[in-house]
């Protein structure tokens, strides 16, 4: 049944889109459990890159493309690497 | 499926707190700070989404399609970008403040004078 | 206060806070009945106004470009705080840059990552470019531009040593192109006052076809500043960063 409400090429039927949200929103809530949860530093950094990737989708799936390029440039890219940077500078001085 | 994306909200901010709260190095708090602040951007998209509607974008659909709330995701796109600056800033506290104290214990880190 | 003592007091505190947040969530309208007048009213006018069809970045630089101007000297505060706390301290010196490769008993780079990081840095130059400059089409804005055009730098510094990248970006030119950026904005939006007109109000020609890379007046023109100023922040970041990292040194 087409159920769709809006008629463009790029639309689904809302049903398939609410269950892709509600898949997204549990990983997202997942990912973030897990983000608090490690305490070994790399790994950390490591699963907030992933966490980021899976908000990006999660925007995607709100129908935000803007907030996707934003989040994905930011969140997987440039906020690990200040952060491994920063993890660098007080590791080398515990040596 | 009406209220879900705010519980979600609801816990990642929970998630974050508890983890800013309970953390022995500083780095690990600021990164729970992060996912603190993360629950804000959802919270902000989940307020204004509109059921079957697509991005306001009129470049390839014809003009006064539905679309979802674009003020909001105006709002989310520089916060992003913004709190970004400002965490490596509290980064850049974070080394300072190793060099001077020696630990990067919060809970240490309190009691120290001077 | 021990630990546990901490957990119990967050416990309670934060079973408080989520019943009063639980309370405020009864008042929404529920996930996707979006009711408020703004979105559409924006919606119903925008492209026909500003011949942009991008409508999030013609909010952003148009409609709302006041706040915008606030949380990109934000970003300009917050790139300058962070070279003026990572700054050499009394009691620190500064290694010379030639003989960091002397003591380093890290493994060099393995040849995968540089070619890697060779092959992509032209091709995120340009991505991170055509996003700043199409503002006004599609899913594009100076701020996402300007953090693509950043890491292509930090791309520079993994193909190669930091020698080169800060030969890549010296400081002096990155603290240039940043005020520039933010200046730019700012006196886009006085100059529109020197005419007569409100701040930041869209004066120049607006174009023919709507989304148009030359359309849309102001919006393309603010979105080239915003994108070239937070390209140039996050390199100043990264920049102090890896100078702490791998230059200061303490004592001496």
């Amino acid at each position: 049944m087409n159920t769709l409400a809006v008629n463009t090429p790029y639309t689904v039927p809302v049903a398939m889109m609410d269950v892709l949200q509600v898949t997204l929103l549990v990983l997202v809530a997942a990912g973030a459990t897990a983000v608090v949860l490690i305490r070994a530093r790399v790994r950390q950094v490591l699963m907030l890159s992933i966490y980021g990737v899976l908000l990006a989708v999660l925007f995607l799936a709100f129908q935000a493309p803007d907030v996707t390029l934003s989040e994905l440039t930011i969140g997987a890219v440039l906020l690990p690497i200040v952060i491994l940077l920063t993890l660098a500078k007080v590791r080398k001085r515990e040596q | 499926m009406q209220v879900f994306p705010f519980v979600v909200v609801a816990w990642i901010l929970g998630v974050g707190l508890y983890g800013v709260v309970t953390s022995r190095h500083l780095v690990h708090q600021i990164i729970c700070l992060i996912v603190a602040q993360s629950s804000t951007y959802v919270l902000l998209l989940g307020v204004g989404y509109v059921t079957g509607a697509v991005a306001p974008y009129y470049f390839d659909v014809p003009n006064h399609t539905p679309a979802v709330d674009p003020v909001v995701q105006a709002c989310a796109l520089t916060d992003v970008v913004v709190e970004a600056a400002v965490t490596a800033l509290l980064l850049s506290f974070a080394v300072q403040a190793y060099k001077r104290f020696g630990t990067l214990d919060p809970q240490e880190l309190a009691e120290l004078k001077g | 206060m021990t630990p546990s003592q901490r957990r119990w007091i967050f416990l309670v505190v934060g079973t408080g806070l989520a019943a009063f947040y639980l309370w405020g969530l009864s008042g929404l309208p529920g996930f996707g009945n979006y009711p408020g007048p703004y979105g559409p009213a924006i919606l119903r006018i925008a492209v026909a106004q500003t011949n942009a069809t991008g409508v999030v970045s013609a909010i952003n630089f148009d409609y709302r470009g006041f706040d915008t101007v606030g949380e990109e000297f934000i970003l300009f505060v917050a790139a300058t705080g962070v070279a003026i706390v990572l700054r050499t301290l009394r009691g620190e010196r500064e290694r010379a840059a030639v003989d960091e490769a002397a003591d380093r008993d890290v493994p060099p780079t393995s040849s995968a990552v540089r070619m890697v990081a060779v092959l992509f840095t032209g091709p995120v130059v340009l991505a991170g470019w055509w996003l700043a400059s199409h503002a006004q089409t599609d899913p594009s804005g100076g701020f996402q531009g300007g953090v693509m055009l950043a890491t292509a730098f930090v791309l520079i510094y993994l193909s190669g040593e930091f020698l080169v990248f800060k030969r890549f970006s010296p400081a002096d030119i990155t603290e240039a192109v940043e005020a520039v950026g933010a200046g730019g904005y700012a006196a886009i939006g006085v100059s529109a006052v020197a005419m007569g007109l409100a701040y930041l109000k869209d004066f120049l020609p607006l174009g023919q076809v709507p989304g148009a890379v030359s359309s849309s007046g102001t919006i393309a023109l603010i979105s080239f500043f915003v994108g070239i100023e937070v390209a140039a922040a996050f390199i100043l970041i990264v920049a102090e960063l890896l100078e702490q990292t791998l230059l200061i040194r303490q004592g001496g």
